[in-house]
């Protein structure tokens, strides 16, 4: 006879059984490896690669050697850049896709480059920038230049490639939050006086900041982690901490020092997260007030409406 | 009378506009390397039209055609592992309450958030220290942790517009658990579970950071070659090849047309 299990346990067993090989998948291949970079990061370094077990903070104190630190600087500067400069290209391009009425062709043209494989992408870059590329050779043709410029192997170029890369990081969530903003809102609030910009900044801007946050973080931390771009479009100024830690890795194979550099990472964009999905839940807790406003709003547009055609 | 000009304006908004110049930026450098594609000779003087870098790609690049074979090999093996695994977790965890759920949930997201050379270097560390030999089976499991958190998500999102009475009505009237599963759930989720599996496909078939590093001798996948020609050595071939590529992320994003506003939701 089968055995009738209590509602409670019954729950257990199914969620236990739907969920937990995924659980024990990235317990074996998330949880474990990022732990044993953790540990890795307190442990001597070996001396062929690898790790001596003996707990020391020597990986650490090496991080603060000035070569070091003025790349963690340079990483700073250039991931603020680049995604601030995406986010400005981002926001109206948000705007008008959410307002058009060919949204699946526009997603679709979005959607194109960004799937293309990323090296190719680079590769279409280093094709067009080089001294012997697409700009140079049209400009000689033309009379314009005499021999080849250099535009390549430097951190303008690095700046223009990762913004290439990772635009439509900052266009997809902005679009989708753009989605659905009440644009009704935006004609109530120019029918109270205030003008265009007015209106999409203090009305749709906090009505889309969880948008914002996304667009964000989803730019911010693969640029902060960059590693092919200022490899292949970097000069010898342009390196990253990315480069860093491969370099680390597979070169001096100084395995500590590589992975105290991936912790710096792991917490920044941790960090990075967790802000945004507090900015997240905290949009959840005020929708309600919004939408509030949103009828009040409305009615106050329909009496307009009502006393003007009068 | 006031007339609304907000959503009737005539001529070219700033915001359109620079969504014009925007799809402009994003597919100029693409285009140039096309247009060269057909150039005759290397560089980028061109002489005449021609096929030859086609003719070259298609005959005459063996070892491409063996990492583009691993690279499909790794896309549907690890795709299909993700989509499987994730589906049914998406599922356990939207509707039970179970010992672990909190650890499961927040694991199931971070792989998307960290940056891809963390996930890399910590299974090459991670396979190095339980001796595992790299290689295609290192690349499969590296290509199905970082598909998983996508599957599960847009499954998530999926369940979210799930009426769960459906499954409770299947349940009274005498269904079992695989059968509610086949024949209740499933068939609804199934645009979720599609794009999610589409997903995989296109982001294993495009990586190349954490591939990179869990490869070994042999294991090379067709970013990985891509890779070692702007390294070392630019063919033209490589022109060539950026067209197809091209042509197939087409054909699949158009053949998921229906998806792509979900793919935008969640990434």
């Amino acid at each position: 006879m089968k055995k009738v299990l209590k509602p409670r346990e019954r729950e257990q067993l199914l969620g236990t059984t739907y969920a937990f090989p995924m659980g024990i998948w990235f317990t074996l291949f998330f949880t474990i490896p990022l732990s044993i970079i953790v540990l890795y990061s307190f442990l001597k370094r070996g001396l062929y690669g690898g790790v001596e077990w003996e707990f020391t903070l020597d990986a650490y104190r090496q991080m603060f050697n000035p070569s070091f630190a003025k790349v963690v600087i340079r990483t700073l500067w250039i991931s603020i850049v680049a995604t601030l400069g995406s986010i400005l290209i981002a926001i109206p391009c948000g705007y008008a896709m959410a307002k058009s009425k060919y949204q699946t062709i526009l997603l679709f043209l979005i959607i194109i480059p960004f799937w293309t494989n990323s090296l190719i992408r680079i590769y279409a870059w280093i094709s067009i920038l080089s001294t012997e590329g697409f700009i140079n050779t049209l400009l000689i043709k033309m009379g314009i230049l005499t021999e080849g410029v250099q535009l390549i192997y430097n951190n303008g170029a690095v700046v223009l490639v990762l913004i290439y890369m990772y635009l439509p990081f900052a266009i997809l969530p902005l679009f989708t939050t753009i989605d659905k903003f009440d644009f009704a809102l935006l004609d109530a609030a120019r029918d109270l006086g205030a003008t265009k910009l007015e209106a999409i900044v203090k009305v749709m801007f906090p009505n889309i900041k969880s948008g914002l946050s996304t667009a964000f973080i989803f730019t911010f931390i693969p640029i902060f982690g960059a590693y092919t771009v200022p490899l292949l479009v970097g000069g010898k100024d342009s390196t990253m901490i990315g480069n860093i830690i491969v370099d680390q890795v597979s070169k001096t194979r100084n395995w500590p020092l590589a992975s105290a550099f991936s912790m710096v990472l792991t917490l920044i964009s941790l960090v990075g997260v967790f802000w945004m999905l507090y900015n997240g839940k905290r949009e959840q807790q005020q929708t309600k007030k919004t939408t509030q406003q949103s009828l009040e709003l409305n009615i106050r547009r329909h009496h307009l409406r009502k006393v003007n055609s009068k | 009378m006031i007339k609304h000009q907000y959503n009737k304006k005539s001529k070219i908004s700033f915001s359109s506009a620079m969504l014009y110049l925007t799809i402009i930026f994003l597919f100029v450098p693409l285009f140039v390397v096309v247009l060269f594609s057909f150039n005759d000779s290397k560089g980028m003087q061109w002489s005449h039209a021609s096929l030859f870098w086609y003719k070259k790609l298609i005959f005459e690049s063996p070892s491409l055609w063996s990492a583009f074979k691993n690279s499909l090999i790794i896309a549907f093996t690890s795709s299909i592992t993700a989509t499987f695994l994730g589906t049914l977790a998406a599922i356990g965890i939207k509707w039970y309450r179970f010992k672990g759920r909190n650890y499961i949930t927040t694991i199931s997201y971070l792989p998307m958030v960290l940056p891809e050379v963390i996930i890399g270097i910590s299974m090459l560390i991670f396979f190095s220290a339980v001796r595992v030999r790299l290689g295609m089976f290192t690349i499969f499991a590296a290509h199905t942790t970082f598909n998983l958190p996508f599957v599960f998500m847009m499954v998530s999102a999926r369940l979210d517009e799930f009426d769960y009475s459906t499954v409770e009505a299947a349940r009274d009237l005498g269904a079992n658990e695989s059968q509610t599963l086949r024949k209740v759930i499933i068939p609804t989720i199934i645009p979720g579970v599609l794009s999610g599996f589409l997903m995989c496909i296109t982001m294993s078939l495009e990586d190349f950071v954490i591939t990179f590093f869990v490869s070994g001798p042999g294991s090379g996948t067709l970013p990985l070659y891509v890779y070692s020609m702007i390294r070392y050595g630019v063919s033209p071939v490589i022109n060539a090849l950026t067209f197809v590529m091209i042509l197939g992320t087409m054909v699949i994003a158009f053949t998921f047309r229906r998806f792509l506003k979900t793919v935008a939701a969640s990434s």
